[in-house]
């Protein structure tokens, strides 16, 4: 990664095949098991550690249970808000999309580099975050389409349209509801991508300071230091709030699909 | 940018890994565990809704129990009054028949005593008279050998005695 005292920023979403499993194949396509599926599985097992570690039932609920129980508390307020009585039964959808993408920004961040082991955020992988998106989407169109019939497109009309600018405002809608699943993946691998490539372009700029000498260099490296641990805790910030988002926009699109308007 | 150089050799990867990894958690967690999880929520608060409404209708049991002894004890205690009331009355009337009664026996007795009294007056006034004729009569027949008769010195007898 580091060669001459150069850091590549983008390295580090480089996708490889791990454990020899370059050579996988399903009806042709390639699909090797690889750093980006490894930390699939590490986040996936993450959360159902933490989940089971809060299906203890107790009635009197211990420190690990309160935890789950506030997550599913604060989707399920979520739901409720956004969709009403009907977002019930989202919560499972919703708590698996907010809970994996949470799980997957914040152990991205972690300092692993440390020990040795490269954390991968595959959340910065439009390939990944475009699957969540097309399935919320798709959601959002089986359940507009299984209640409403066709009367779903009177979505692409809202109230008190003049009637002349019905067709204007129906292509309008439709192209900004269109737009809805590229933008949800995009704005997640986007914020993720720019938050890890900024960390490393910071670092890289630590690394050069060090190796320019005494002088400008090291004011170069404390001030880019300085500015990596603030970064850090906006990443922290970051991993949240776009988890959130994710799950919000799903729950505000599912709420046109269950209630028009 | 690895995310678009490797998207030809990656992407079925991606996808296919994606989809088994969050199918899982999909239907392991967020069908399995997350709805027990928030079962659990919803009985611990039916819980305390019912416990709370328990706990009002003992406060509400409590306070009609309150209500319903302080009535009884102030029915008791007025009763108890009256009770007290009655016997005092009882006890001042039998108190004033007895003294009554006991009135009017002193007075038989000291009717009767008086009687007694009178009739032995009357029994020693007859006596004396008796003594006094008798010895009116020694008298005169001793001193002036007089012989008096009974009547006449009994008449005698009697003007000097009542004089």
């Amino acid at each position: 990664m580091a060669e001459q005292g150069k850091v590549d920023p983008m390295h580090q979403f480089t996708i490889e095949p791990m454990f020899g499993t370059d050579h996988w194949q399903i009806a042709g396509y390639h699909i090797p098991f690889t750093n980006s599926a490894l930390w699939m599985a590490i986040a996936t097992l993450a959360l159902l550690v933490f989940v089971a570690g809060g299906m203890k039932r107790q009635l009197v609920p211990g420190r690990w249970q309160m935890a789950v129980e506030s997550m599913t508390g604060f989707v399920d307020g979520l739901l409720a808000a956004n969709i009403g009585p009907a977002g019930k039964k989202y919560v499972p959808y919703v708590f698996s999309l907010f809970m994996f993408i949470l799980f997957a920004n914040v152990l991205g961040l972690l300092p692993l580099g440390i020990v040795g082991v490269h954390p991968f955020t595959f959340t910065s992988h439009f390939t990944a975050t475009g699957v969540l998106a097309i399935l919320s989407f798709a959601i959002v169109l089986i359940v507009g389409f299984w209640k409403h019939k066709l009367h779903f497109f009177s979505l692409f009309v809202p109230h008190g349209t003049p009637v002349v600018m019905i067709p204007l405002i129906f292509c309008i809608e439709l192209v900004s509801f269109l737009v809805r699943p590229f933008s949800l993946g995009l704005r997640l691998f986007v914020a993720m991508m720019a938050g890890h490539v900024l960390l490393e372009v910071l670092s890289g700029f630590v690394i050069s300071g060090l190796n320019a000498g005494l002088g400008i260099g090291p004011v170069v490296s404390i001030l880019s230091f300085l500015l990596m641990v603030a970064i850090c805790a906006l990443e922290i910030l970051v991993a949240g709030i776009q988890a959130y988002v994710f799950a919000l926009l799903t729950s505000l699109y599912i709420n046109d699909a269950e209630n028009l308007h | 940018m690895p995310q678009i150089a490797q998207l030809a050799e990656t992407y079925a990867s991606q996808i296919f890994w994606m989809l088994v990894f969050f199918g899982f958690v999909f239907f392991v967690i967020g069908k399995g565990m997350v709805p027990k999880v928030m079962a659990t929520v919803e009985s611990r608060d039916k819980q305390i809704a019912s416990d709370l409404a328990a706990a009002e209708a003992a406060r509400a049991a409590a306070d009609a129990q309150e209500e319903a002894w302080r009535v009884q004890a102030n029915s008791q205690r007025a009763e108890a009054q009256a009770l007290i009331a009655k016997a005092k009355g009882e006890a001042a009337k039998a108190t004033e028949t007895r003294l009554a009664a006991a009135a009017a026996k002193l007075d038989a007795q000291v009717e009767a005593a008086d009687a007694r009294i009178a009739e032995a007056r009357q029994g020693a006034l007859g006596e004396i008279e008796a003594v006094a004729v008798e010895a009116a009569t020694d008298i005169a027949q001793r001193l002036a050998g007089l012989k008096v008769d009974a009547g006449a010195a009994t008449s005698a007898v009697k003007e000097a005695l009542h004089v």
